[in-house]
């Protein structure tokens, strides 16, 4: 017998292909939504009665598409354009709906679209790819359930009015189309990993999402490297999640970290999926990310990590993103390396002071080089600029040791 | 198909480019004008004079007033518009990103409330 939690379980993971599945049919998505939703809410009073259907996606899909015909047709007598959908839907296709993968594609292009504003990409994608619900995106963002269903809303407005297209891009187009889905799926797995903010727990479910979200654009376009990049990127990275924070809550920084928390079956497959690049020799920066990452991963202790080989990649890495961020990662790792006076010296041409990582980071330089009371005033600069609670107990721990040493 | 407004905005006040900057702007823009117009985009379009040569008039209780000079206070204003006719903003961009480069400004697409006539 099918219970609640196990139709929420089937909910969670087919409404976004419904829902993409019926944009394609109906070509609206407030009308594919709402159909699936009611499709759901079907299924929640009939299933416990009468048994799981074979195919749960399957009777989803059909269900909805049913409720979204009965829908048009009771619009179709004030509106025309409605009347051909019907006509549509009810003489062009068998009864059964076929599932096409490449329609969460389409919607994912469209959801990330670039005339739609990031927040907005993010919401959308979350919504109708990942199958969110409006309050638990606005819960992982720390905005109300009115905010985040506005800008769900108006963005949605903006895609009909404007007829932003559910297309896969060209071969031309796809190179830049691609850029704001990677962004958007690492925005939402780093929202989910850094935590700036919000509810632990919403948190991880956030990341989880991102990583499913990337294994399916990954299934779905297996031949783009920068694709199994951010895949092997986010991997790499949740296999260090449980080795990240202390029993309070505290955050512990990589060098600190207890490498047999590290999830060894997701630093395996991250691991392939970079070789995989490496072969395939179309670099990227998400590809670029996961081999640094991998570098990490690969080392036993922290002592045994290969700097020379980090600070290479941070180099490759600039030429893709000359970006003042990635160069102060590359600082990092030549300190790591040993050159601490060189490091501290291109660290402060970059011009980032007021960034709390900068003073975290001079400070941690200026420590290993002795120059203590700089160092903490350092960190004292940088736990004022953070909001993270954990962030600012790691920052406040290491004032105080260096000042007591 | 559905029809799209592009506005070309320009910062008024600014320092108008060197003549021969005008004239090859024309030149790309008369090109573009008659691309849209093979390709079946073209509705309508042309340059504007400046703002200073516009006038305002609304109703107000009753009464129609008419006043001197532009309505938005913006230093940006628009400069000209074409109105095009595309399958969806994809293609709508497509135009827009010519058009950006034959006039040398940013263009703003926004799509019309009612669907053209069949």
């Amino acid at each position: 017998m099918a219970d609640d939690r196990e139709i929420a379980e089937i909910f969670k993971r087919e409404s976004g292909r419904a829902v993409a599945t019926l944009v394609r049919r109906f070509g609206d998505i407030d009308v594919a939504e709402e159909a699936v939703q009611e499709a759901f809410v079907e299924a929640v009073r009939r299933w416990p009665r009468d048994g799981m259907p074979p195919s749960p996606a399957g009777w989803i899909i059909t269900t909805a598409k049913n409720r979204a015909i009965d829908r048009l047709r009771r619009e179709s007598t004030r509106d025309d354009r409605h009347k051909e959908a019907v006509r549509l839907a009810e003489h062009d296709e068998p009864e059964e709906v076929e599932i096409v993968e490449d329609d969460q594609l389409r919607l994912i292009f469209t959801c990330c679209h670039p005339a739609l504003a990031v927040n907005a990409q993010v919401a959308l994608t979350l919504r109708l790819i990942a199958g969110l619900q409006t309050e638990e995106i606005a819960r992982a963002f720390l905005v109300s359930e009115t905010t985040m269903a506005q800008r769900l809303v108006r963005a949605k407005k903006k895609i009909k009015a404007n007829k932003i297209p559910y297309r896969i891009p060209g071969d031309a187009e796809l190179p830049n189309r691609l850029k704001p889905v990677l962004a958007v799926l690492y925005l939402v797995y780093n929202e989910g990993h850094v935590a700036t903010s919000g509810e632990e727990l919403m948190r991880r479910d956030v990341a989880t999402e991102a990583i499913r979200l990337a294994r399916l654009l990954a299934d779905l376009m297996p031949d783009e490297p920068e694709v199994i990049g951010l895949l092997a990127l986010m991997l790499l990275t949740e296999s260090r999640r449980r080795a990240r924070t202390g029993s309070h809550g505290e955050l512990i920084t990589l060098p600190d970290q207890d490498r047999d928390l590290w999830d060894r079956a997701l630093i395996e497959e991250g691991h392939e999926l970079v070789r995989a690049c490496l072969r395939r020799n179309h670099p990227g920066p998400y590809q670029i990310q996961a081999a640094i990452a991998a570098v990490h991963t690969d080392a036993a202790t922290a002592a045994e990590t290969d700097w020379l080989q980090i600070i290479v990649l941070y180099d490759q890495l600039l030429v893709f993103t000359p970006s003042p961020v990635v160069a102060m990662n590359r600082a990092i790792a030549l300190a790591e390396a040993g050159d601490v006076s060189t490091a501290l010296d291109d660290l402060d041409d970059l011009g980032l002071a007021g960034y709390h990582l900068f003073h975290a980071t001079r400070g941690t330089f200026l420590e290993r080089i002795g120059r203590r009371s700089e160092a903490a005033a350092e960190y004292a600069r940088a736990r004022a600029l953070t909001s993270n609670a954990a962030e600012r107990r790691h920052l406040e721990e290491k004032a105080r040791m260096v000042a007591s040493e | 198909m559905t029809q799209y407004l592009m506005s070309v905005y320009y910062v008024d006040g600014e320092e108008t480019p060197p003549d021969d900057v005008i004239q090859e702007m024309y030149a790309d823009v008369n090109q573009l004008n008659q691309k849209m117009m093979d390709a079946g985009a073209w509705v309508f379009g042309g340059g504007l004079h400046t703002p200073d040569t516009a006038t305002v008039v609304r109703s107000q209780d009753g009464e129609v007033l008419t006043t001197d000079g532009p309505f938005p206070e913006a230093k940006e204003q628009i400069g000209g518009f074409w109105v095009i006719e595309a399958d969806d903003l994809d293609a709508a961009l497509d135009w827009a990103s010519q058009a950006t480069i034959a006039c040398r400004g940013p263009v703003e697409v926004r799509p019309f409330q009612d669907e053209p006539e069949a």
